[in-house]
C-alpha cells in the first residue's frame, strides 16, 4: 500500500503534524497524506451521487489526481433507509497518479443505518467512521436488522468512529432560513460536503457557485444548501470531535488545463469532436438506457455544432434512423447499452451490408436481460464480435479511462467513415459515471477525420457508370455516393451484392468473394492502428497481463504494486480488440504467461486463444463492480512465481 | 448551387461539396423528365400479373409531373415483394430490413430536409413487424411520403394471413381459418394523428395518381394505402371493389367539398349517426342537407376516423381517395429551427466546448 489512513489521533506517515490555530482557541493539527479513499453512502434520496461529485470537482480543480466510483440502486427511491435503497460514491485521490477508486476506503461516511450496514464490512479495521447519529433511530435501526445501535452497542469498536448529529445541526444552521424542518433536512448533504472539504482543505468557492447556479430559480434553497455547506465547514474548524484535518498535496501533471471528466461526457464530447473533425453533421438516434442515456443528453445540449439528437421510438429505430442519417451524408452514431445491442443487431448487419460509416456504443452493464443495470461489467465482448446473423465482421474498440472515452469516440468514427463500416465501442458503466482529471486537448490537434469522408462524385466505372462497391485498394473500403449527388443514383441493401454494381446477386461465387472481402477489409484495419502498447519497464518480464477496456486502472494498480515488490510484469491493454494489433500475437508469444482478467467469464481470453493458440489464463469476476487491485496483484504474484520461483524476492505489499 | 442547411457552423460542409461538384459535371439540377427517366437496368421480377407492376408504372409516368430531379429523390423499403420497389426506380435507395424502413426513412430525412423521401412497404412490413416505426413516423410528422401495398397477405414467404387478413382466412398457417382481427391502416394512420391518408387502388390508375400526387405535395408524413391484387396467394382480393358491377356499389370516392355521395344513381350517401359518427344511408331518405360533406382538412381526426370506420373488413362501402391532409410543421423543419436557434448564440466552438465546465491550469 502506498498510502496511509488518515487517522483522528495526530499521526502521518509524511512528517509530523502541523499545530494551526481555529477560531474559538482550540490547536488543530494539520497532517500530510499522499492519498485517501473516502466513501460516502446514504439513501438514495440522501443525495450522495451530488455530494460525492461536488467532492470530485473541489478536488480536482484543488489538482490531486483522482478516481471515482459511483454505486447506486437501479430503483430511483428504493424505500427509505433500506438497504436496497443505499447509494455510494467512492473516490480516490493523491499527490500522485492514481489508476484506481481504491480497492477499500480509509474513510467512510454512513448518513443511515442502512449505509452502516451495507458498506462497514469493506472499511478496514483502524479506518476513520463518520455516521449521522440522528438518523440511528429504532424504527431506521430496525428497518435493517440492528437489534442494538452499533453506536451503542461496542460493535463499533475496532474503527475511528465520529458521531455526529449531521441531520439536526443542519436544520438548527437553516432554523432562519424560512424552510421547513424536513426540507431543511435534505440539505444535509451539503452539511457533510462542508465538514469534508474543512477535513480536507478542499477549495470551496467552485461549490457555491455550484450551488447558486444550479437552483438559480429558487434562491431560498440555494442560500440554505449555501448556509448548510458553511455551517459543515465551520463545525470542523471549531469542534472537538475532529483533531486533525489532512493535507494532500497536488499531484504532479503534465502542463496543461484540466477539468474533471465523466466517461458518458468524454465520450460525447469526442463524438462532437468527430464530427466537426470530419466536417459532417453529427446524427444521433437513441432510446434511453441506463447507464448510456447521459451521452444523449449530453449531445442534445450541443446543436450549435449541428448536433442532431433524434430520441427514437425503440433501440431498433435509435440504430435505423442513425443509419438513414449516414446514407445521407452524416456521421450517424447510435448509443445504448447491452439489451438494446441484442435489439439493433440486425441493423447493425445492414450496416455491414451497405458497407456504410456508423458508431454503435454500447455502454455495457451487468447482464443477461435486464441484468444488473446500473453496475459495470465487460460481458458484450462476444455480442459485439459475432451477436449478429451470417459472417458480419465489425470492428470493436474499447476506452480505457473516464477520459479516454473521448479518443475511442473519435477513433470510433475515424474507423467508421474511413473504412465504411459500423464500428462497436464498448464503453462500461464504471467508465460511464467514473470521472478523472483530463487534460483538455486543443481541437486542432485532434485527428483530421475529412480526408476519410471522400464522397464520391463522379462516375467511377470504365462505361461512365457509377460502381457504389467499387473499393479502394488500400482500404477496401467502397465508394460512398450521398443522396442529392447527380448522376450517382444507386440502390443498396441488405441482399447480398454483386462486387462492384451493388445490384442484387445470388451467384455463389459472387457470395464467397464478398463475404471473404468484407472479412477482409476489417482485418486490414489493422495496418492503420498502432503497434501492441507493452508497459514492460525493464523489457524482460516473462508475465504479462493483457486486458481491455475498464480494467486498465486495477491491472495497471496491481502492476505497480507487483513492480513495487521487485518482481517484473508487462502489462498490455487493448485499444483495438477486433481487428487486434497485427503483432499482437508474436508479442504474447514472448511470454512464459499471459493472464487475462475481465469483468466477464473470459470473453477476451477465448478469442485470444482462438486466434494465437495462447495459453491464457483467464481470471474473471462479476460482481458489478471493477477489481481490486490488491486481489489482481496476488493473481499475478502467484503467476510470476510460479513461473520464475527462483526470483521470489518478497511479499507483494 | 443550392447549400443544404444541415446546421453546420462553416458551409459548405462535405455534404454541399459533393452536390456541387457534381452539378459541375452533370449541369444544373434536371428537373424535365420522362417516365422513363426512371426506370433502371435491373430486371423486374415480380410475379406476372402482380398489382405491384400497374402501381410501378404509375408512380414512374407521375414523378416527371412533380419536378424534383432524381438525385434528390430517396426510396427507402423494408422487406417483401413490395420493399422490391427501389431497385426498379433510377433514383437514390435503400431496400433496408424488415419493419425498419419508416425509422431509416426518418433519420434520412431529418438530416437531409433537401431530399424527397419516399417509403414503400407493405401490409406485413408496416403493419406487423414494423407497426411501431409506422405510427411513430406518422405522429412525428416527418416530411415522407409512404406507400403501403396492402394485398391482405404474405405474399414473399409464400401465403400466411397478414395484419390486414379478414377474420377466418384459411392460408397455410391458418389451416382452420385466422383468429386475428384485421387492423385498418387508414383507421390507424388516422388513429396516430398523421396528416396526410389517403387510400387507392392498384388498378386505378387516375384515382392512384391522383392521391399520390397529393401526398407527395403534401409537407409531413403522407400514408397512402394502395390496396394491391396478389394474383398468386390472394387472388381477387379487391375483386368487389374492381368488378364494374359490384364496385360502383361499395366504393365512397372521396372529393374535397363535395358531399358524400355514391353508388348506381347516387343511391347511398354518408350522414352522420347519433354518436357523433358516420353512417351510409339510402340518399332518397334523408334530406339533402343531412348529407356529408367531405372536408379532408379537418384539424380534429374523429370525422376522418368515422369515414375509416364505415367499412367492413370484407370492403363493403370502403371510401376511396383522401380522407385527411391537415398542415402542421414538420419534424425536420422544427428541429432545423432549433438547431438554427441554436447557433444564434454563436456557432459551436470545439474549443471551447471541450474547455467547459471548471478548469485549472498545470504549470
Amino acid at each position: 500500500m502506498t498510502g496511509t489512513n488518515p487517522t483522528v489521533a495526530p499521526s502521518g506517515s509524511n512528517g509530523a503534524p502541523v499545530p494551526g490555530s481555529a477560531p474559538g482557541g482550540l490547536v488543530k493539527s494539520v497532517v500530510e497524506l499522499d492519498r485517501v479513499v473516502i466513501r460516502l453512502a446514504g439513501d438514495s434520496g440522501d443525495g450522495m451521487q451530488l455530494t460525492g461529485n461536488r467532492f470530485t470537482s473541489e478536488t480536482a480543480s484543488f489538482g490531486n489526481d483522482l478516481k471515482t466510483l459511483p454505486n447506486f440502486p437501479a430503483e430511483i427511491r428504493a424505500p427509505t433507509g433500506t438497504l436496497p435503497g443505499v447509494s455510494s460514491f467512492q473516490l480516490q485521490f493523491a499527490d500522485h497518479d492514481v489508476m484506481t477508486p481504491g480497492d477499500a476506503p480509509d474513510v467512510l461516511v454512513a448518513m443511515n443505518p442502512a449505509a452502516l450496514k451495507a458498506n462497514l464490512a469493506e472499511l478496514p479495521g483502524g479506518g476513520l467512521l463518520i455516521v449521522d447519529s440522528d438518523e440511528f433511530t429504532p424504527r431506521n435501526l430496525a428497518k435493517v436488522g440492528y437489534a442494538t445501535s452499533p453506536l451503542e452497542d461496542g460493535s463499533l469498536e475496532g474503527w475511528q468512529t465520529v458521531s455526529v448529529p449531521l441531520t439536526s445541526m443542519t436544520t438548527d444552521a437553516l432554523k432562519d432560513s424560512g424552510l421547513g424542518k424536513k426540507e431543511a433536512e435534505r440539505s444535509k448533504n451539503m452539511f457533510t460536503l462542508g465538514l469534508l472539504s474543512w477535513m480536507y482543505h478542499r477549495p470551496t468557492e467552485g461549490t457555491v457557485r455550484f450551488l447558486e447556479r444550479q437552483f438559480r430559480r429558487k434562491p431560498e434553497i440555494a442560500a440554505a444548501n449555501i448556509a448548510a455547506f458553511r455551517a459543515g465547514y465551520n463545525y470542523g474548524e471549531t469542534t472537538e470531535a475532529f483533531a486533525v484535518s489532512y493535507e494532500i498535496k497536488p499531484a504532479p501533471m503534465k502542463p496543461g488545463r484540466y477539468r474533471n471528466i465523466s466517461g458518458n461526457q468524454a465520450l460525447a464530447l469526442g463524438l462532437v469532436a468527430a464530427g466537426q473533425r470530419s466536417g459532417l453533421p453529427l446524427f444521433l438516434g437513441a432510446y434511453p438506457i441506463t447507464p448510456a442515456s447521459d451521452i444523449l443528453h449530453e449531445l442534445s445540449r450541443h446543436k450549435a455544432f449541428g448536433v442532431r439528437t433524434f430520441q427514437a421510438e425503440d433501440e431498433i429505430a435509435g440504430i435505423g434512423a442513425a443509419l438513414g442519417a449516414s446514407f445521407g451524408g452524416a456521421l450517424g452514431v447510435t448509443t445504448t447499452s447491452g439489451p438494446g445491442v441484442a435489439l439493433k443487431a440486425e441493423t447493425i448487419g445492414l450496416a455491414v451490408m451497405t458497407e456504410l460509416p456508423l458508431v454503435i456504443v454500447d455502454v455495457q452493464r451487468g447482464g443477461p436481460s435486464t441484468g444488473l443495470p446500473t453496475k459495470t461489467e465487460q460481458s458484450d465482448l462476444l455480442q459485439a464480435m459475432f451477436g449478429r446473423n451470417g459472417e458480419a465482421p465489425v470492428p470493436v474498440i474499447a476506452p480505457r479511462s473516464p477520459g479516454d472515452c473521448f479518443d475511442a469516440a473519435v477513433e470510433a468514427a475515424r474507423i467508421a467513415l474511413a473504412y465504411r463500416t459500423p464500428v462497436m465501442l464498448l464503453s462500461d458503466g464504471y467508465l460511464a459515471n467514473g470521472a478523472e482529471p483530463w487534460a483538455i486537448p486543443d481541437a486542432a490537434s485532434l485527428p483530421d477525420l475529412a480526408p476519410a469522408v471522400g464522397f464520391a462524385t463522379e462516375p467511377n466505372g470504365e462505361d461512365g457508370e457509377f460502381l457504389p462497391y467499387l473499393r479502394d485498394p488500400e482500404t477496401l473500403a467502397r465508394a460512398w455516393a450521398i443522396p442529392g449527388t447527380a448522376g450517382m443514383q444507386h440502390r443498396i441493401g441488405g441482399l447480398e451484392k454483386a462486387d462492384r454494381t451493388g445490384n442484387i446477386s445470388y451467384d455463389p461465387a459472387n457470395h464467397d468473394f464478398m463475404t471473404r472481402t468484407r472479412q477482409a477489409k476489417i482485418d486490414g484495419i489493422a495496418a492503420s492502428i498502432p503497434p501492441t502498447d507493452v508497459d514492460d519497464p525493464d523489457g524482460d518480464a516473462r508475465v504479462a497481463v493483457i486486458g481491455w477496456g475498464s480494467t486498465y486502472g486495477p491491472i495497471g494498480a496491481a502492476c505497480r504494486r507487483i513492480r513495487g515488490s521487485g518482481r517484473k510484469v508487462a502489462q498490455i491493454h487493448l485499444r483495438h480488440i477486433n481487428p487486434f494489433p497485427a503483432d499482437l500475437g508474436e508479442v504474447l508469444a514472448r511470454y512464459d504467461r499471459v493472464i487475462c482478467p475481465e469483468m466477464n467469464l473470459g470473453q477476451l481470453a477465448l478469442l485470444l486463444r482462438a486466434k494465437y493458440l495462447v495459453d491464457v489464463q483467464s481470471h474473471t469476476q462479476v460482481r458489478g463492480l471493477p477489481f481490486r487491485a490488491a486481489e489482481l496483484a496476488a493473481v499475478i504474484q502467484d503467476a510470476i512465481d510460479t513461473v520464475n520461483p527462483a526470483a521470489v524476492n518478497g511479499a507483494v505489499q | 448551387m443550392t447549400t443544404v442547411e444541415l446546421g453546420m457552423p462553416d458551409a459548405p460542409t462535405p455534404i454541399d461539396a459533393a452536390i456541387a461538384r457534381s452539378l459541375e459535371q452533370h449541369g444544373p439540377k434536371q428537373t424535365e423528365l420522362k417516365g422513363k427517366d426512371f426506370k433502371t437496368d435491373q430486371e423486374v421480377r415480380w410475379c406476372p400479373g402482380c398489382g405491384d407492376y400497374v402501381i410501378l408504372n404509375a408512380v414512374q409516368s407521375f414523378l416527371p409531373s412533380l419536378g424534383i430531379a432524381r438525385e434528390d429523390m430517396v426510396i427507402v423499403s423494408g422487406i417483401g415483394c413490395s420493399s422490391r420497389f427501389p431497385y426498379y426506380m433510377n433514383t437514390y435507395g435503400m431496400h433496408s430490413i424488415h419493419g425498419r424502413a419508416p425509422a431509416i426513412a426518418t433519420g434520412l430525412a431529418a438530416s437531409r430536409p433537401d431530399l424527397s423521401v419516399w417509403v414503400v412497404t407493405g401490409d406485413g412490413d408496416a403493419l406487423s413487424i414494423g407497426g411501431n416505426h409506422l405510427i411513430h413516423a406518422l405522429r412525428r410528422n416527418v416530411d415522407m411520403t409512404i406507400l403501403l401495398f396492402n394485398n391482405r397477405i404474405y405474399g414473399l414467404t409464400k401465403g400466411q394471413y397478414s395484419p390486414t387478413s379478414e377474420v377466418g382466412k384459411v392460408t397455410k398457417s391458418t389451416p382452420m381459418g385466422s383468429l386475428d382481427h384485421p387492423f385498418n391502416p387508414v383507421s390507424l394512420a388516422i388513429g396516430a394523428d398523421a396528416t396526410f391518408v389517403g387510400r387507392a387502388m392498384d388498378s386505378d390508375r387516375k384515382g392512384l395518381t391522383e392521391v399520390l400526387r397529393q401526398a407527395a405535395e403534401h409537407k409531413g408524413t403522407s400514408l397512402v394505402e394502395i390496396y394491391q391484387n396478389c394474383n398468386i396467394f390472394n387472388d381477387g382480393a379487391f375483386e368487389l371493389l374492381k368488378d364494374p358491377a359490384t364496385g360502383p356499389m361499395w366504393t365512397i370516392p372521396l372529393q374535397h367539398g363535395e358531399p358524400l355521395v355514391f353508388g348506381p344513381d347516387g343511391a347511398s350517401c354518408v350522414v352522420r349517426d347519433d354518436f357523433g359518427g358516420l353512417r351510409v344511408a339510402e340518399t332518397n331518405q334523408v334530406d339533402a342537407s343531412e348529407i356529408v360533406v367531405h372536408d379532408a382538412t379537418r384539424e380534429d381526426p374523429s370525422y376522418a376516423f368515422a369515414l375509416s370506420r364505415l367499412s367492413t373488413q370484407d370492403l363493403r362501402y370502403t371510401p376511396m381517395g383522401v380522407f385527411r391532409k391537415v398542415e402542421k410543421p414538420t419534424y425536420e423543419a422544427m428541429m432545423a429551427e432549433q438547431l438554427h436557434e441554436a447557433r444564434l448564440q454563436g456557432p459551436g466552438d470545439l474549443d471551447t466546448l471541450l474547455a467547459g465546465g471548471d478548469t485549472w491550469e498545470v504549470r
